[in-house]
């Protein structure tokens, strides 16, 4: 049994398949690894030749898994793939984890800025606004930093672009995402090219250590042969620059569950409590308005709000997010928080609407028959005698629609925004363990949504009496 | 008169409903509108607030007149149905309100009457209909009977120069009409009053005159002697044969 398991891992694992899966990340994958423009069915990227060039030496096929960037260690781990090669740098806290290769590129951390920012080093920057990835080797340096304020983005191009709205005063990111992404933008300069140095390195689990010295031992040969060097030259990698640099300070102690860790979590469970709030108090009378327009408006302002229910609910709430922040951005310039709110709210304020709908609709015919036989206004009948009633009935509706919101408001985090949900995979990653974490997230949601529960329930009992 | 109503005509998409008719009333009357079912009896009475439309025709209510066509919600509606109060076969009392708030509602906000004033006349009127105890109960709290007796004192809270009743006590059980009737038997004379009704012992106590509705026309107008003995009309003989 023993043996029939240690037979299967590692390289012999690899052999046996015939092919080195490997990942990466497609999204903001250029020149790592990314469709062909010319051929969307190829993928292309300096990686990808990398790869090709060892699973030759290992006399296996190359095979490309797609995951997402931020989770490639866990994915790993669960055993989705044989090895990351995705721009993975070597940190103290991954090097305990997971097993590293030995670097094939080496780059600098590069703090970029708008022209002209008369703040040019990082410790110039306290209390400024710096964008970098989450989870990678900048943000780490950033840690060290506290007074900066880290501001955290899922993909490559949005640092760069917040850094050009303004929403940023400097991004730190490796010289290959700088060379790519930032420093072809016009308005945006180099202040410091040098501020760290890191290494990409691949990853492969623990207990595949002859894959490990496989690989290391096809990287030699690929690096000896001129493989390597003629790979970096087709994509135009840049070299590190010539003023030696301080070592990356990256031997900062791992991060525990601590005191420190839950405070943060408390903090990301207010901002997901006051997003939800505030979008939902948007929400409900932006909900009501379109109710009203629907049911009692003229042709148009009726079909307008038609429209818009059928508009908002019928695309994801994701794209809405996406298009509020950087889609309008040029024209209307949002915080992310305002972005998050006003998304959010506008998005549930079309459920809402339907929610105020069918609550106005259950009301017996009667009731506003009365209400004008006794010779009240419209407005006065809606107001005074079918709202009280609708909001009634749409309390339950209501209660489950902010239930669901408080969760579904994780999906701000694709805006930097960092909530509960958000909080807990920085937390996870930081401490290499998904389990506390997790749970306690759980936890908060639970207890922020059961008293929202328990006191709609209560409203309810009472408005019946 | 206090109500006038000449040549009117009202049809529900192909159906005519009201095939022109002509009726007056004095004022402190109470006319018994009888008649089998789907006489027209009850669009006729919504017709006289403008809940229901009507087509041509016109009537005149407590002074002020009603054009054919107008929309059941137009706004010019509001001075007339502060003139003519109504009763519904289901009560439709607001049921977010209690007793006291439903009293005072339309006083409140279409007369804008102050409150002190509006409350001892609206608790005047809960003593009059038998309720002053149960001011502060919500309506589902109350059976059919006291239910239709707050809406009663509803419609009375605006003092209106007419009331229209449609069946009244149709929903009820036999117990609970005893209690709605007295009450219309007490208001008999004071008000103006159409009742929509199938009590024929009410009809022929309390009314002043009997109209007989059948098949979109007033086949029958006359004291209820008149009416109930000696029917002009086969309609109204075949009506009350059936009784």
């Amino acid at each position: 049994m023993v043996l029939l398991l240690a037979a299967l891992s590692g390289l012999s694992r690899v052999e046996q398949q015939r092919e080195l899966r490997w990942a990466g990340d497609l999204q903001g994958g250029e020149p790592y690894v990314f469709r062909d423009p010319r051929d969307p069915s190829k993928l292309v990227g300096f990686e990808v030749e990398l790869a090709a060039a060892l699973a030759k030496e290992l006399h296996v096929r190359a095979v490309f898994v797609q995951n997402e960037w931020s989770n490639l260690v866990p994915s790993l781990e669960r055993g989705d793939f044989d090895v990351i090669l995705n721009g993975l740098e070597d940190t103290a806290q991954l090097r305990g984890r997971i097993l590293l290769s030995k670097p094939y590129f080496n780059f600098a951390e590069q703090l970029v800025v708008r022209r002209g920012f008369p703040q040019r080093h990082l410790d110039q920057l306290d209390g400024h606004r710096v964008g970098t990835l989450s989870s990678s080797l900048a943000h780490a340096i950033l840690r060290a930093h506290p007074r900066i304020e880290t501001i955290l983005y899922g993909g490559q191009e949005e640092p760069y672009r917040d850094l050009q709205l303004g929403r940023i005063d400097a991004v730190l990111l490796d010289s290959i995402i700088a060379t790519r992404y930032g420093l072809t933008k016009p308005d945006l300069e180099l202040a410091d090219p040098d501020v760290a140095r890191g290494t990409y390195v691949m990853g492969v689990r623990k207990g595949d250590e002859t894959l490990l010295d496989a690989l290391n031992a096809a990287l030699d040969k690929v690096r000896s042969s001129g493989q390597l060097a003629a790979i970096d030259a087709r994509w135009h990698l840049p070299e590190l620059p010539d003023a030696p640099a301080q070592e990356a300070s990256e031997d900062l102690p791992q991060a525990q569950m601590d005191r420190g860790q839950l405070w943060l979590f408390l903090r990301g469970a207010g901002v997901t409590l006051f997003v939800s709030f505030l979008a939902m108090a948007l929400a409900v009378p932006l909900g009501l308005t379109l109710a009203l327009l629907r049911m009692y408006g003229g042709r148009f302002s009726s079909f307008a709000a038609h429209a818009y229910v059928e508009a908002f609910r019928g695309t994801p709430v994701l794209l809405q997010l996406y298009i509020l922040y950087y889609g309008i951005a040029p024209i209307v310039h949002l915080s992310a928080l305002a972005a998050a709110i006003l998304g959010l709210g506008m998005n549930y304020g079309a459920y809402e609407a339907e929610v105020h709908r069918a609550a106005l609709q259950s009301i017996p015919i009667g009731q506003s028959e009365a209400a004008a036989a006794l010779g009240l206004s419209r407005g006065q009948s809606l107001r005074l005698v079918l709202l009280p009633q609708a909001l009634h009935t749409a309390l339950p509706a209501m209660t489950n629609d902010l239930i669901a919101l408080l969760k579904d408001s994780s999906l701000v985090s694709v805006i930097t925004v960092v909530e509960l949900t958000k909080q807990m995979t920085i937390t996870a990653v930081d401490v290499r363990s998904w389990a506390v974490p997790g749970a306690l997230c759980a936890l908060l949601y639970f207890v922020m949504s059961y008293p929202l529960a328990r006191l709609a329930g209560r409203l309810e009992a009472r408005l019946a009496a | 008169m206090i109500v006038e109503v000449r040549n009117l005509h009202k049809a529900h998409g192909e159906r005519q409903v009201l095939r022109g008719i002509d009726a007056s009333v004095d004022r402190g009357e109470t006319i018994a509108l009888v008649g089998p079912s789907g006489g027209g009896k009850s669009t006729f009475l919504r017709c006289l607030n403008g809940l229901n439309s009507f087509e041509t025709g016109s009537v005149r209510i407590a002074g002020l007149s009603l054009q054919p066509q107008t929309p059941p919600d137009s706004p010019g509606l509001i001075p007339l149905r502060s003139k003519v109060g109504m009763v519904f076969q289901g009560f439709h009392l607001f049921p977010h309100l209690n007793v006291l708030a439903n009293v005072c509602l339309a006083p409140l906000q279409v007369r804008k009457e102050a409150r002190t004033q509006v409350e001892e006349r609206a608790l005047q009127l809960l003593g009059k209909v038998g309720l002053a105890d149960r001011a502060d109960a919500k309506p589902a709290q109350l059976s059919g009977g006291q239910q239709q007796r707050v809406a009663i004192a509803r419609a009375l809270a605006m003092q209106p120069e007419v009331l229209l009743l449609d069946e009244p006590t149709s929903a009820l059980d036999p117990e609970m009409r005893g209690e709605v009737l007295a009450v219309l038997r007490d208001l008999a004379g004071t008000c103006t009053m159409l009742v929509v009704t199938h009590e024929m012992a009410f009809a022929r106590g309390v009314a002043t005159r009997i109209w007989v509705f059948d098949e979109g026309k007033l086949v029958e107008d006359g004291t209820p002697e008149q009416v109930s003995q000696n029917p002009r009309s086969a309609r109204a003989r075949a009506f009350f044969a059936k009784m």
